[in-house]
């Protein structure tokens, strides 16, 4: 099997060109995004390295403990996250209810995926649980962000008919029924149309990953087609237990509005 | 039917007692933002006082399941909500979100007739104009058969003749099914020509205008 090049420093640096035209056509343009894209930069590089001794570390000292750790610190930074991505006020029992149903979906996605798919021993192996553990969670956490997102503007806009609609008598649920379908949709969107672009449109990162480090494509694939259904599925679970159990935050227990 | 005592609601309304009867027409009048609106929301629970205490036929508000209250008293929305879908949608969405059995045709184009909106039934209903919107959204809402109607300025969209014609098929329903109607109006006019009972909303506080028993 050929062996991947190991870049040299002088190649790696050779790349950050791309950065420094970027810089010069947003001067050139007058666009002040100058900040943003060094900051972008250099954390991404910082933050890559350490996370490339960190798992080469947990990789090689393989343990259940750290796999969880990690884990459980993926989630925390996904939930706030959220928080941080979705540019409204979010009621306290919205973010618990964000928090609830992203570790709850997630959490379930990857381990059916690991123990009843993939069948790996250990069941904490680091090398495949962390990079699923990170497609789920991240993936996940985009389709969150676009539905809560997408909630709230359908209960501010559509406020009139939510409430007309319970004057009718309506119960919470189907009062808030079109803005619930809505939310799910755009949250899933993205997640199935990336299905549908998959090997044409762009090869996935793990894939690309894969491939560079010199598995067969066939392999590759076979592990892309797995994990996208893996993801669609996480995707899927986690959005229905968050708008489920989202919309209910916006009544109280008189089942009146409560914006 | 209604009777509130010490009734408050954040700085709005400070109702100390009010008996609205059953089987009359009242009509509630007031000045723009006097808190009309708020005292017909009281009524079928879409927000709850912060003191004192609403009856129902005897029984407190808050010990009705809210769905249930909403169902028999049904209250019109000042701002008419239309859904997406044509004019037949919109009529039968009442019945579907209280839950009710669908009609035939020939009764929905019925209470078109009782509203005077001469409209198909399969027409878009978001192409309606502003009163015809109100209408339709009347139309629904008689469809519904309710014990209890509250209309927040069911004609405010009309002319004066059509505001007529509606207001007189509706008050017409209502006696013959032996129902309550409780209507706010911005014309005095209208409430004294029709109403049994009249109420003034003045500073959040209740003004007695007329009582026919
Ligand atoms: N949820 C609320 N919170 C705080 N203030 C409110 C709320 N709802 C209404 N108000 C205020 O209470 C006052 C009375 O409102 P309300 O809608 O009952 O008036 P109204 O008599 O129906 O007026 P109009 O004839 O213009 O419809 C208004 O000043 C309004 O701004
Ligand atoms: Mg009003």
């Amino acid at each position: 099997m050929e062996k991947i090049i190991d870049l040299t420093l002088i190649q790696l640096a050779s790349a950050y060109i791309f950065v420094v035209i970027l810089l010069v056509i947003v001067k050139i343009k007058g666009i002040a995004r100058e900040k943003e894209i060094l900051i972008g930069s250099i954390r991404m590089t910082l933050q890559l390295i350490l996370v490339g001794y960190l798992l080469s570390y947990v990789f090689e000292n393989s343990n259940p403990f750290y796999t969880l750790f990690i884990i459980a610190v993926m989630e925390v930074f996904a939930v706030f996250n959220i928080y941080k991505r979705v540019k409204k006020e979010l009621s306290l029992k919205l973010k618990k209810v964000i928090a609830f149903s992203i570790v709850v979906g997630t959490l379930v996605g990857q381990f059916y995926f690991v123990l009843v798919v993939l069948r790996i021993s250990p069941w904490f192996e680091p090398r495949y649980f962390i990079p699923i553990a990170g497609m789920m969670i991240g993936n996940s956490m985009t389709g969150i962000s676009l539905g809560v997102e997408r909630l709230l503007d359908g209960f501010i806009s559509k406020k009139n008919l939510v409430e007309s609609a319970l004057m009718l008598g309506a119960t919470p649920q189907v009062a808030s029924r079109d803005i619930v379908n809505s939310s799910f949709d755009a949250a899933i969107l993205p997640t199935i149309n990336s299905m549908v672009g998959m090997g044409i449109v762009f090869l996935p990162g793990m894939m690309t990953g894969q491939i560079l480090s010199g598995i067969s494509p066939l392999i590759a694939v076979e592990y892309q087609i797995a994990i996208m259904l893996g993801i669609v599925g996480c995707v899927s679970l986690t959005v229905f237990v968050f708008v489920q159990m989202a919309y209910k935050t916006f009544f109280n227990k008189y089942c009146q509005l409560n914006i | 039917m209604f009777s509130l005592k010490g009734v408050k609601y954040k700085d709005i309304l400070d109702i100390n007692e009010l008996h609205i009867p059953g089987e009359k027409i009242t009509c509630i009048i007031g000045e723009s933002g006097s808190g009309k609106t708020t005292l017909l929301k009281l009524l079928n629970n879409m927000i709850s006082c912060d003191e004192g205490i609403i009856l129902f036929k005897g029984q407190s508000l808050y010990d009705i399941n809210p769905i249930e209250l909403r169902r028999k008293v049904i209250m019109l929305n000042q701002n008419p909500a239309i859904f997406s879908g044509t004019v037949k949608d919109n009529l039968l969405i009442g019945l579907r979100f209280a839950e009710k059995s669908i009609p035939d045709d020939s009764k929905l184009i019925n209470v078109l007739h009782q509203v005077y909106l001469k409209k198909r039934l399969e027409e878009d209903a978001e192409i309606l104009s502003g009163g015809e919107k109100q209408r339709l959204t009347l139309a629904r809402i008689l469809l519904m058969e309710p014990e209890v109607l509250l209309l927040d300025e069911p004609s405010s969209a009309l002319d004066q003749n059509t505001e007529k014609e509606v207001i007189e098929q509706i008050i017409k329903d209502v006696k013959a099914r032996q129902a309550a109607l409780i209507m706010i109006t911005h014309s005095r006019l209208l409430a004294e020509k029709y109403g049994d009972f009249i109420i003034e909303v003045k500073n959040g506080q209740i003004f007695l205008i007329r009582e026919r028993r």
